[in-house]
């Protein structure tokens, strides 16, 4: 019965016609897995009017794409993408199925594997396959993020996960990759919906820009107080950077979710990341390891943030953070070789 | 209206402990809580009733006796009643036979008092999956609404509500049909000081406790580790990335080394 399942797929999750992120960095991890079992990679793109985007999905590795183009998939809907999503699955019967793990992908892939009795992993941050056994290893931080947990899923298939966004890379896109494009009809109508999306109103300041900022402050518990992480916000301020900060402090009421950096907030991946009495906890160090310069500043020189960090200082950050305030500002005063905003 | 809101106790990850040796949470550690999402969503749903100016609110959780703990914490914030489904047979549930237990139990709740809506936090802090509540609305066949910031209006007579679910860069404005289940994000709304007479009816209130027997038409081999498709495979310790380099000296000393390694990097502040 489970050798009939056969294939890797990604859910290819476009909001307005453009592809998100993470299904690219998915067609990546998911290509690595296809070729270790010797399968195809195939991708699974819903909506209206998105059926060019196949050309992309299979630039980015994938063999084949199936594509469902119609008026009622417009918006993403759990009840519709769900029929749809089932259909295919029953048909085509993959071995694994990997989402992306967003609002809409965790949503998906949990009504999709309740309705197919399967296994879903939430939140991945590392993929492999056993390929005598054609099992999916998909590890995530446990128990509040210290240590790694491999979950399998041994008997059922298709063998699902949702996968963090910017934990996985991205194939370089290939335009002259071949692929075949599958498309499927479904037998949904609008009248049969029990939800209407009635708007959708993008909110662009919202974001803190987080996931896009060049230069990330992030500030943990060893701060102390909310009067002492003022100091982070300063030094953000100083240099043009965008403040982020722990699970711990976001729980403190120190600063808004939307600027929480790890596991349960964002995932980024800055050009320069301030780690200002942060320990490192692996939950927070998924959300911030891949950023390419990492300063970690902590009392502690046992914390594991010295382990991800570029260059760690030993020390207190009451001492240190205001010193640096001080020096980037006079840089910025003498205006020269110094002028980071 | 009759609202259910499911809640779990979990660990306060905050306070949580590893046993560095075996790699296991110590959970003497840790103190067990009303998972603060689902505190929200028990919140919720006193603002709706009190908004609509009636209806029942029921609380349901799967676990170990002492969970009835959760429930008397959400009599104190406004509840009316409380269930906790409690056997063996759920023990080892990961989110699949999780969703199964529950929604047998939301059946037998529904056939006394027919449900309108179903409320959930976004996910426990424990586990972290978000895949219980879309997972109960599959089973249920109920549309679910995942990550809901407001509930701007319940229109009883018409048997809609709408929504704010937030979405990466904003909020969508959904309508749906009643019945439903939400999933709620913190910033739903704020936990109120639990006024004295919840404080007093908390106290003294005995929840309803029933075992897999007291379920109708369950199939024991989708309960509990049985009928958990999810394994834990293995726990390992992540590989440790390539150690950093500490600078070297006092403060001051540390902090010119690090400008002077910034001033290479110049350009990257330059994309701001």
């Amino acid at each position: 019965m489970m050798d009939e399942y056969r294939g890797v797929w990604v859910f290819i999750e476009q909001n307005d016609g453009k592809i998100e992120g993470v299904s690219l960095e998915l067609l990546g991890a998911g290509r690595k897995l296809a070729d270790k079992l010797e399968v195809p990679l195939s991708g699974v793109l819903l909506g209206y009017e998105i059926k060019s985007l196949s050309r992309e999905v299979i630039a980015y590795g994938a063999d084949q794409v199936y594509v469902i183009d119609h008026e009622v998939m417009k918006d993403y809907r759990t009840e519709s993408y769900m029929k749809a999503v089932i259909n295919l699955a029953e048909k085509y019967k993959p071995e694994i199925f990997l989402y992306g793990a967003t609002s809409n992908g965790k949503d998906l892939a949990s009504a999709v594997a309740t309705d197919l009795s399967t296994g879903l992993t939430a939140d991945t941050t590392m993929l492999d396959v056993e390929v005598e056994k054609r099992l999916l290893e998909a590890s995530r931080p446990a128990f509040g993020g210290n240590i790694m947990a491999t979950i399998l899923c041994k008997k059922h298939r298709p063998q699902m996960a949702t996968v963090r966004p910017k934990v996985m890379k991205a194939m370089e896109p290939d335009p002259d990759r071949h692929g075949e494009v599958i498309e499927e009809p479904i037998a949904l109508r609008e009248d049969d919906m029990r939800t209407k999306v009635i708007k959708i109103v993008k909110d662009v300041t919202k974001k803190v820009n987080l996931a896009e900022a060049h230069v990330v402050v992030a500030g943990g518990k060893g701060m102390g107080d909310l009067q002492n992480f003022q100091l982070i916000h300063e030094l953000a301020d100083t240099i043009g950077a965008t403040v982020g900060g722990t699970r711990d402090v976001v729980e403190a009421g120190w600063l808004p979710h939307e600027q929480q950096v790890g596991q349960t907030g964002e995932t980024i991946t800055p050009k320069i990341y301030f780690a200002i009495g942060i320990s490192g906890a692996i939950q927070h160090v998924v959300g911030m390891k891949n950023s390419e310069f990492i300063i970690a500043i902590n009392k502690d020189p046992q914390a594991p943030i010295f382990d991800v960090a570029t260059y760690g200082i030993v020390g207190d950050a009451l001492e240190i953070v205001p010193k640096l305030i001080k020096e980037f500002k006079e840089a910025r005063e003498r205006g020269g070789e110094m002028s980071y905003v | 209206m009759h609202i259910v809101v499911c809640v779990k106790q979990v660990p306060d990850t905050k306070i949580i402990k590893i046993n560095p040796k075996t790699n296991t949470l110590d959970r003497r550690s840790a103190p067990a809580i009303l998972n603060p999402y689902d505190a929200h969503a028990v919140q919720e749903a006193v603002r709706i009733t009190k908004a609509i100016g009636k209806g029942t609110i029921s609380v349901l959780s799967m676990g170990p006796p002492q969970a009835v703990a959760v429930i008397k914490k959400s009599i104190e914030i406004g509840a009316d009643r409380g269930f906790l489904i409690s056997d063996r047979a759920f023990a080892g549930a990961d989110t699949l036979a999780t969703s199964y237990a529950l929604s047998k139990a939301l059946e037998r709740i529904s056939k006394d008092m027919p449900v309108d809506l179903i409320l959930c936090g976004k996910h426990a802090i424990d586990g972290d999956t978000g895949q219980v509540g879309p997972g109960i609305a599959r089973r249920l066949d109920i549309p679910p609404v995942t990550n809901v910031i407001e509930v701007a209006e319940v229109n009883e007579s018409e048997k809609t509500i709408l929504i704010k679910r937030k979405i990466t860069d904003g909020y969508e404005l959904i309508q749906a049909q009643i019945p439903c289940l939400l999933t709620v994000e913190k910033e739903i709304n704020s936990i109120e000081y639990s006024p004295m007479p919840n404080m007093i009816k908390a106290a003294r209130y005995e929840p309803v406790i029933w075992s897999v027997n007291d379920l109708e038409g369950v199939d024991r081999t989708q309960l509990g580790l049985k009928g958990s498709p999810t394994i834990v495979g293995k726990m390992f310790t992540p590989p440790k990335p390539e150690g950093g380099k500490r600078l070297e000296g006092n403060a001051d000393e540390q902090i010119q080394q690090l400008l002077e390694l910034l001033s290479d990097k110049k350009e990257l502040f330059a994309g701001k």
